[in-house]
């Protein structure tokens, strides 16, 4: 079943360009990585910086046009999905790769049954009939821990409130037991005691089903507790990529320290709070150095001019800096001081 | 006021209480502790019955859209009448001319043999001149009995409409689903298409079709009039059904039915076109009394309905020629006619205000 190194899944320089009026947006450029099976990986950025672009590329989901996947590899379980038929990649999409969407309230169809929904996925995909379906969207439902399941089974999807909805969203996406679940900022659109109850249901159901999640989001609290990985994108691209205690620890890029710092400090009781000054940079018309120049504080002529490398500061730990090695040596500095 | 009130242990003059001269401890607040019986009054008590309802409440299952809708379509009395009267009158042209056949032995194409009744008796008349129940609207011209031919019309009308409408249904929602979905060139295409059918003047094509099958029989006559009505009573319905699904298509739930590995024309079907179901409804409900219309006008002008078949349309136009003499003629199958058409418009604005949520109140 799996790859020769056990990786699930390989994205390998994948660019997703949208042609409109304004230009050619280039929403993902050249972004790679792996993820080992029953692993969990975190992608983060900025609204607009590519993370559920870089996701819907990987099962084929964007809209053609004004969307393209120009180049790149995703070699799931061995094969390269932008290669398969139509036909093949929809019995991966649901069966063997399931998404969740950011907002529940919009994600399930109004005008059907939560049961039917349940229903189609397994119907579709595991050929039960429509007695089987019926039994096993009830069991999902219990597993999500939805109560009185089966009543709730035959409800719409008005008729449940936002967690539950997304509850309902989860099992319809574990019910064919997916090997890679992807999380499209799952808990964005709850309130925080609802947000974690979320979190530890797909936290316990990845541990119990051994599925391999990646976790978009912008909430780096969120990411914290949950995953192994830790992908940062700014303006479509990679910017750090390392093990999650090691980017929270001694992070290598200026940007994740921004990102890192601008987490409000409960603790701090006055002051203002830190922010990354300016707006993400607009990804049709990108200047020729680094993306993030205009908003660093470090940032010197040659960003600007060239764009810069991806260095590895440390053994599975990338970053996209002209400073990467002398930002890391800061961190590491940092984190001394503080022990 | 102020003074009834007892003084609050941190006023700014006074020091805390613990350093009164006299050193008598102030009275500690009441407070309630582990154990005590608080007895409220009772209105404030809470009864089996409270909570009985508030158990109930939890059960009682959220009104479905189509009750919602129900009930708001029951508020509305035009709504309500339109209903009835086309209830009543749907009945009446499926059973009337069988009925009439059964209680007076006349059918709409009946003429007959006796001379003395072939003229036009007014209605509630008989052919003596004294009040019978025999013929309610009368006559025509040949002594055909006008209640049974304005059923027979009915039939005709209803049918028109029926047909029209499913062909607008089947074809035009299919076509506007698919074209809105799927989007990009195809859909220009698609539209373009529409466009081009809407803009030529139907009533013309209509026209031309029919005469260039003159020759037929009447029910041929009657099969192609369907044709030509279906065939164009469906561009709108393709518009609308277009539109829902532009904006809904981009809805998450779509793009989670495609993650989930659902087929096209499975999202389209299953998942798109239900959401579509309320302005469908309503405009369905607008399109049969626009053909009726239509099938009467067309009628009227001696292109629809063949004799010895009796529309609306025809009947209007041998009333008119005796409108001076026989004026029932003209009013019996003129005020069904209206009637019908007023109610299915009353029911099909009825319907929109209960179907379209913009307008949702309680």
């Amino acid at each position: 079943m799996s790859t020769r190194n056990g990786n699930l899944l390989e994205v390998k320089d994948l660019r997703t360009y949208f042609h409109t009026e304004d230009g050619t947006v280039k929403a993902v450029d050249g972004v790679s990585f792996n993820l080992r099976r029953g692993e969990t990986l975190g992608i983060v950025g900025e609204s607009g910086s590519g993370k559920s672009v870089t996701n819907l590329s990987i099962i084929r989901l964007i809209q053609s046009p004004p969307g393209q996947i120009v180049s790149g590899e995703v070699v799931f379980d061995g094969r390269d999905i932008l290669r398969l038929t139509e036909n093949e990649v929809r019995r991966i999409r649901g069966r063997r790769i399931a998404m969740i969407f950011q907002d529940p309230m919009t994600s399930l169809n109004p005008f059907m049954k939560i049961s039917r929904q349940l229903m189609e996925m397994t119907q579709l995909h595991l050929g039960h009939s429509r007695t089987q379906a019926h039994a096993h969207a009830v069991k999902m439902l219990e597993t999500v821990g939805i109560p009185d399941a089966r009543e709730r089974v035959d409800n719409y999807a008005h008729e449940f409130s936002g967690g539950m909805r997304q509850r309902v969203m989860i099992a319809m996406a574990l019910s064919c037991k997916p090997e890679l679940l992807i999380a499209d900022e799952p808990s964005t659109a709850l309130d925080v005691t609802i947000q974690a109850q979320i979190l530890e249901l797909i936290k316990t159901l990845k541990q119990e089903t051994g599925t391999s999640v990646i976790l978009i989001t912008h909430d780096l609290g969120v990411v914290a507790g949950m995953t192994d990985h830790l992908i940062v994108m700014y303006a479509g691209k990679i910017f750090e990529q390392a093990p999650t205690n090691e980017l929270f620890a001694v992070p290598g890029n200026p940007y994740t320290k921004g990102l890192l710092r601008s987490v409000p400090d409960p603790t701090a009781s006055r002051g203002t709070l830190y922010q990354i000054s300016g707006l993400p940079p607009d990804v049709a018309h990108l200047p020729p150095g680094c993306p993030f120049a205009p908003r660093c504080d470090r940032a010197e002529d040659i960003c600007s001019k060239e764009f810069p490398p991806l260095v590895e500061v440390h053994q599975d730990h990338h970053s996209l800096c002209h400073f990467a090695t002398e930002v890391y040596a800061e961190s590491v500095a940092e984190k001394s001081k503080v022990q | 006021m102020n003074d009834e009130r007892p003084p609050t242990p941190r006023e700014p003059d006074k020091p805390e209480p613990a350093f009164t001269p006299l050193g008598t401890p102030p009275e500690p607040p009441i407070r309630p502790r582990e154990g005590d019986i608080i007895h409220t009054g009772p209105e404030l008590a809470v009864g089996e019955a409270d909570v009985r309802s508030a158990e109930r409440a939890e059960f009682v299952t959220g009104t479905s859209l189509t009750r919602d809708a129900w009930r708001r379509l029951l508020k509305n009395r035009l709504a309500v009448f339109g209903m009835i009267m086309v209830v009543i009158i749907t009945l009446a042209s499926v059973t009337g001319p069988f009925l009439i056949r059964q209680l007076t032995g006349f059918t709409p194409d009946y003429i007959p043999t006796d001379v003395a009744a072939l003229k036009s008796l007014p209605p509630f008349t008989a052919p003596d001149g004294s009040f019978s129940w025999l013929h309610p609207m009368g006559t025509d011209t040949q002594g055909r009995d006008l209640l049974a031919r304005v059923l027979q019309g009915g039939q005709i009308s209803l049918m028109v409409g029926i047909i029209a409408t499913l062909m607008s249904l089947i074809i035009g929602v299919s076509y506007g689903a698919v074209s809105g979905y799927l989007g990009g060139r195809l859909d220009s295409v698609m539209m373009r298409v529409v466009d081009v059918l809407y803009s030529l003047p139907y009533i013309i094509i209509i026209i031309v079709l029919l005469s260039m099958f003159r020759g037929q029989s009447a029910r041929g006559q009657l099969i192609l009039l369907f044709v030509a009505l279906g065939s164009v009573s469906w561009l709108t319905m393709a518009r609308i059904v277009r539109g829902q699904v532009l904006s809904l298509k981009n809805q998450e739930f779509v793009l989670a039915a495609r993650a989930t590995g659902v087929s096209t024309p499975r999202i389209i079907f299953r998942h798109l076109v239900p959401n579509t179901i309320g302005p469908v409804i309503v405009y369905a409900t607008l399109t049969i009394p626009t053909v009726m219309l239509t099938e009467a006008f067309l009628s009227f002008l001696g292109f629809g309905v063949q004799p010895p078949i009796a529309s609306w349309g025809s009947l209007t136009t041998d009333g008119i020629q005796n409108i001076a003499i026989f004026p029932w003629q003209l009013i019996c199958p003129g005020v069904t006619m209206g009637l019908t058409l007023f109610s299915l418009n009353f029911l099909g604005d009825g319907l929109r205000d209960a179907l379209d949520p913009q307008m949702r109140k309680f």
